[in-house]
């Protein structure tokens, strides 16, 4: 028997099969699912005008190390990825003010993370899709009270982030500036870095340590490729994450395989088509310019 | 232009910079005040970025005292209008050329960022008055390097400051966008008395503004006019080597200073840029 044979390729992939009763099973899933979206919308643009899209990576691994440390050990796994990303996020934050130095301490935590996380997995004798859903994401696995968990920590995220807004945003984009304003750049940094470390310790439980890059980033980068609003840009951002999200789970939950494929493939053909949006305008003459000529020529 | 009688905006009492045994200057005596134009000169390296940070306490004098509306300075001040160099902006910052000016008005304010009608006409106001108004909605990133310090210079007069600093606001433009730039800032102390601290190399696109020049060398300072500071005699001193100065066309071109070629010194500029 041919296992790539491809009618049964297909089903693997897409199933319909008793949607509505497997449905209810992930309802948590989705609301978890949309919940993260929202975090990682949000939190998006700041990771771009930051430059820190590979520090999410970098402490994504440390969480993992901690959540595989946390499943060896029968302690809450939320709790252990949270303690591994709260410390590479408050490393990177403390050691990584520039940005030459930041990619180094990230190059160097990141194996160390994936490392420490597979010799956990390792000792381990459980079952196995548990131990492999930290690295690539699972949808069974989010019951009611790691449910409530999950959307606590979300909340404080976002109304960290909420709070923090104006100011965090002119220190993302012009530090130097904002801090002769009296903006406390360092503070917001840290602050910041906490919150992306709880940001990512949370998305880790649905979509997986290796991808929680394409829920914390790619729709912020998808976003910002047609907008500058700074209204619109997390606004889209949000709905490019939650759409990625709840879109991959409900497509997984048909076939027999994990959810970050689905998820990761969304995120992805969302960005190139805002990507091709963004060219074509770009082509077509700059963007928000009053009387783009008359302008030129009053400045010349 | 500098009014004489007016309690000094800014105040350096025998104020010294040293990184442990190198000592950039010392016992400095400055008072810039309200409406003046002091002009910071000097090569690289001898501290003039530097002192516009210990003015934002950003960093902190070895010796002496710095007080600004008499009061010593502390981390950042809503009063001092900042200019940096320019660095572009990168490609896709979510940020509009408003976006960016609103922020001198209240980019530390806690909360999202939603303006007043009372800061959008303001916003307005500096907009029509640095002359963006027909790139306010553009993003920052997709404007030319003079239109975004343009909008740099309109964020840094947002706020009504009492001090501007600038750190080489005009590198990298061309002429015409030198002498917008520094007509901007001239207006905005015309008409509000806001004293300028302009750091640059080149003094000639600023020099019919010029009241006072700083000249930091070989870790000396000299303070006075252009025609004060501005002299073979004075340099020469203060380098320890001959240097000659020359008047031509309204410009002053400063020859033979010990300095590795290219790394600053009016010769390179004052020439490469010089009127056709």
């Amino acid at each position: 028997m041919n296992p790539l044979d491809n009618q049964d390729l297909w089903s693997q992939i897409f199933g319909f099969a008793n949607y509505g009763e497997l449905l209810v099973l992930v309802r948590n899933s989705i609301i978890a699912g949309a919940v993260l979206g929202v975090v990682g919308g949000l939190i998006g643009p700041f990771i771009m005008m930051r430059d820190l899209a590979f520090a999410v990576h970098g402490v994504s691994e440390l969480s993992f190390a901690g959540a595989s440390a946390a499943l060896l050990f029968g302690v809450n796994v939320l709790a252990g990825s949270m303690v591994g990303s709260m410390l590479a996020a408050l490393l990177i934050g403390v050691f990584g003010a520039r940005a030459r130095e930041r990619n180094s301490i990230i190059a160097v935590l990141m194996p160390f993370g994936l490392g420490l996380g597979i010799l956990f997995l390792a000792l381990n004798k459980g079952r196995s899709a548990n131990k492999f859903g930290l690295l690539t994401g699972q949808i069974v696995s989010v019951d009611n009270p790691q449910l409530a968990m999950l959307t606590a920590i979300s909340i404080v995220v976002i109304l960290g982030l909420l709070i923090m807004w104006r100011p965090l945003t002119f220190a993302s984009i012009d530090a130097d500036v904002a801090q002769a304003r009296g903006v406390p750049v360092t503070t917001l940094a840290v602050v910041f870095m906490v919150l992306l470390g709880l940001a990512t310790a949370v998305s880790i439980q649905v979509v997986g340590a290796l991808l929680v890059l394409s829920l914390l980033v790619t729709p912020a980068a998808a976003a910002m490729r047609v907008t500058s609003s700074p209204v619109l840009t997390p606004l889209l951002s949000v709905v490019f994450a939650v759409t990625s999200i709840v879109g991959g789970i409900l497509l997984a939950l048909g076939g027999g395989l994990p959810i970050s494929p689905y998820v990761t493939t969304i995120s992805f053909l969302i960005y190139v088509v805002c990507r091709i949006i963004g060219a074509r305008r770009a082509k077509t003459g700059a963007i928000g310019r009053l009387g783009v000529a008359a302008g030129r020529v009053s400045n010349r | 232009m500098a009014n004489n009688i007016a309690p000094p905006v800014l105040s350096l009492r025998s104020a010294s910079l040293a990184y442990g045994t190198r000592r950039l200057w010392h016992d400095l005596d400055l008072d810039v005040r309200p409406g003046e134009f002091l002009a910071v000169l000097g090569p690289n390296g001898t501290g003039k970025t530097s002192l516009l940070k210990t003015i934002l306490g950003q960093e902190r004098l070895s010796e002496g005292t710095i007080t600004f509306l008499g009061q010593p300075v502390g981390r950042g001040n809503r009063r001092i209008g900042y200019i940096p160099q320019q660095k572009l902006f990168e490609q896709g910052t979510p940020l509009r050329a408003r976006d960016l000016i609103a922020f001198g008005v209240n980019g530390h304010r806690w909360g999202l960022p939603v303006s007043s009608q009372t800061v959008r006409e303001h916003v307005d106001r500096v907009l029509a008055a640095v002359g963006a108004t027909d790139y306010a909605a553009a993003p920052v990133a997709t404007l030319s390097g003079g239109e975004q310090q343009r909008i740099r210079v309109g964020q840094a007069i947002a706020g009504n400051p009492r001090l501007l600093l600038c750190d080489e606001p005009l590198l990298s433009l061309d002429l015409h966008h030198q002498r917008g730039v520094s007509e901007l800032i001239d207006a905005q102390r015309q008409a509000l008395g806001t004293a300028v601290v302009f750091v640059t190399h080149d003094v000639n696109p600023v020099l019919s503004f010029v009241d006072r020049v700083l000249y930091l060398a070989g870790g000396r300072f000299r303070i006075g006019t252009p025609d004060e500071v501005l002299r073979s005699e004075v340099l020469s001193e203060m380098y320890d080597t001959p240097v000659e100065v020359i008047r031509s066309r309204g410009r002053i071109v400063v020859l033979g200073t010990p300095e590795e070629p290219g790394v600053h010194d009016h010769l390179d500029t004052g020439i490469g840029r010089s009127h056709p």
